[in-house]
């Protein structure tokens, strides 16, 4: 793991007009971390991501990636920065009308200027990285929900991003193919030595991938709790943390060593 | 650092030694040169030593993924030396599930074959409309007699959509409607001197067709696809199913409120339409051909006559019918992703027209045997 900053924010408020989730948060992201954004329903997750991919501006504050302020770049800025990001939405949000490969291609198409037969080789490795080869002249609607979230991904990947967003990645999966998401993830951030940020409250996910991440509490409207998630859950700095880690057994399972 | 990749052959065996860095490589006719000689049935081993390679990308993963899928498809040995450790981490990821896709069951595919399956499709979608009409028909005659699980809200909305908010649009087009009606009438009958007729003309053509079937093509591309698209979405959505899994009949639930507001409002929507193409008859009478309003209104309602404004009402009827039942039959028989709600509303509103002329004709020919 570098120690080398990749993104950073400082101060960030999130929220919608007048109503605050989050405020003046501060956390830091290192290259080829494997970042979780943790927390209850409706806490501000899935709206810190939005912020952090571009989607929304913050209320305040800023976020910076490799040394540049993201949140007030230029659009052209902004654009370079969102080509060096992958993101995996939770429905995987593959464009219904086109073919898997048309689906994985469309980013290369756009943003290099690769041969077709070059752009077809791409895709077919894209895919074979997922585990969906053969899979290329297929619909979103004729496959499965994993493997829906796994094209998904293979069109995040287009482009050799920097950093890969993933949005509940396991959200709706079985336990199996969820495992194999995360094998994927891992096998991905160490052979491409790829970011990830995760928004997730899995927590088999958060301690099988996980090597950094914070805990976004709804009620302070502040992060509660920061580092690797398997440390939080040996040295909780906080009740809500311990049960949130423990799945709201905590006092249980003291009770039961 | 330079990109170099070098291969050569010697006896059975193929080596590429690659050096420099390999992003964004994009040299195609080397690649081809590669993989042909890859491909050649002389060679049995394919070697690649990455030694000296420098930063890579996935333009230089996909070389060593293309070399090794040939390797694998001809059962030829691939050899890989001095990768790094990620790269290797890599190929061997894109090798490592091997699932396929499931191969369609296979059919002889000749011409009866293909005959009989579309008969059978054909008579299938014949019956899926005819049986949709059928549970539409019965369930507006339960839902009319309050005997089926409908939210009055929903009828109200229904209704809000098909009474004041398509009130502006009705009016606008009908009242060019006469005005165009007016117009080229009055070109014609200027020119024998007949140009008073212009009021029963323009009366006569919108009480007995035209008020009822400009209002059906608005109603049509309006509410019908509004209808289409937003159950189509439900369907998308899996609200439909959700319906059903609550013991709900849809057809009760979406398909009879849109139906009763239609039914109820096409007839009142017609006459509207009927007495503004009047008035756009009335504004060519006045200021083209010079005859004082009092005048052309009462040769307008001298023409009215009952058959024809009864006439015009039922048709009005009928076309609510027709655009309720397209307009949801699509929605409800709607796919399952964002394309076929454009497509659910594309036929729905084409099916509508098509439809209400078919049935114009049948009324006309109807009407024509009753000798009304």
């Amino acid at each position: 793991m570098s120690t080398e900053v990749q993104i950073e924010a400082k101060n960030l408020t999130i929220g919608y007009g007048d109503y605050v989730l989050i405020k003046d948060m501060n956390f830091t992201i290192n290259k080829g971390d494997i970042f979780i954004i943790m927390g209850g329903s409706g806490c501000g997750k899935s709206s810190l991501l939005r912020v952090m991919t571009g989607l929304v501006a913050p209320l305040k504050g800023n976020i910076f990636v490799d040394g540049t302020n993201f949140t007030s770049a230029s659009a052209a800025t902004k654009d370079k920065i969102m080509q060096k990001n992958g993101i995996l939405y939770q429905s995987g949000a593959l464009f219904s009308s086109m073919t898997l490969a048309e689906n994985i291609a469309m980013p290369l198409q756009l943003y290099t200027k690769y041969s077709a037969s070059q752009i077809k080789e791409l895709v077919s490795l894209k895919l074979a990285l997922v585990g969906l080869t053969g899979f290329e002249d297929y619909y979103p609607s004729e496959i499965s929900g994993g493997m829906k979230k796994r094209a998904g991904l293979a069109r995040a990947l287009a482009l050799d991003p920097e950093t890969v967003y993933f949005d509940e990645p396991s959200a709706g999966l079985d336990p199996v193919s969820s495992k194999l998401l995360d094998d994927l993830i891992l096998e991905i951030n160490h052979s491409l030595g790829t970011t990830i940020v995760i928004v997730t409250h899995e927590l088999s996910s958060i301690f099988a991938v996980g090597n950094n991440s914070i805990f976004l509490d709804g009620a302070s409207k502040s992060i509660l709790a920061r580092g690797n998630p398997r440390d939080l859950l040996q040295n909780p700095p906080n009740d809500t943390i311990f049960e949130f880690l423990t799945r709201g057994e905590g006092k249980n399972a003291q009770k039961t060593k | 650092m330079k990109q170099e990749l070098d291969f050569s052959t010697s006896g059975e065996t193929l080596t590429l030694n690659v050096s420099g860095d390999f992003v964004s490589y994009d040299n195609e006719e080397l690649k081809s040169r590669l993989y042909a000689t890859a491909e050649d049935n002389n060679i049995q081993c394919i070697s690649v030593d990455a030694q000296k390679l420098g930063q890579w990308d996935s333009t230089f993963a996909v070389i060593i993924f293309e070399l090794k899928k040939i390797a694998l498809k001809h059962r030829k040995t691939f050899k890989t030396l001095n990768f790094p450790q990620n790269l290797e981490r890599l190929i061997n990821l894109a090798f490592s599930v091997d699932r396929k896709p499931a191969q369609p069951e296979t059919s002889s595919g000749n011409f009866f074959e293909k005959i009989g399956a579309w008969g059978i499709n054909l008579w299938s979608s014949v019956d899926k409309g005819l049986n949709f009409i059928k549970k539409s028909g019965s369930s507006f005659f339960r839902s009319v007699t309050g005997r089926s699980f409908m939210r009055s809200i929903d009828l109200s909305f229904a209704f809000e959509d098909c009474t004041y908010k398509a009130l502006p649009i009705v009016s606008l087009i009908s009242f060019m409607v006469g005005l165009i009606l007016a117009f080229v009438g009055a070109v014609q009958l200027k020119t024998f001197g007949a140009q008073i007729y212009v009021a029963s003309l323009v009366t006569i053509g919108m009480t007995r067709i035209m008020g009822a079937i400009m209002t059906g093509i608005i109603m049509a591309g309006r509410t019908g696809a509004s209808y289409a698209a937003t159950i189509g979405t439900m369907q998308v959505n899996e609200e439909v199913d959700a319906l059903k899994t609550m013991g709900v009949n849809p057809i009760d639930f979406l398909v009879s409120p849109r139906m009763i507001a239609l039914v109820v409002t096409m007839p009142l929507l017609t006459m509207w339409s009927d007495f503004m193409g009047m008035l756009g008859g009335g504004f060519v009478g006045v200021t083209m051909l010079g005859i004082p309003f009092q005048k052309y209104w009462e040769l307008s309602i001298d023409a009215i006559s009952l058959d024809n404004f009864l006439v015009g009402i039922f048709h009005g009827l009928v076309f609510g019918i027709v655009i309720a039942i397209c307009g949801c039959y699509y929605g409800i028989f709607c796919g399952r992703n964002a394309d076929s709600v454009g497509s659910a509303t594309t036929k729905a509103v084409v099916s509508a027209i098509v439809w209400m002329i078919v049935m114009t004709g049948i009324i006309t020919v109807c009407c024509e045997v009753l000798g009304i």
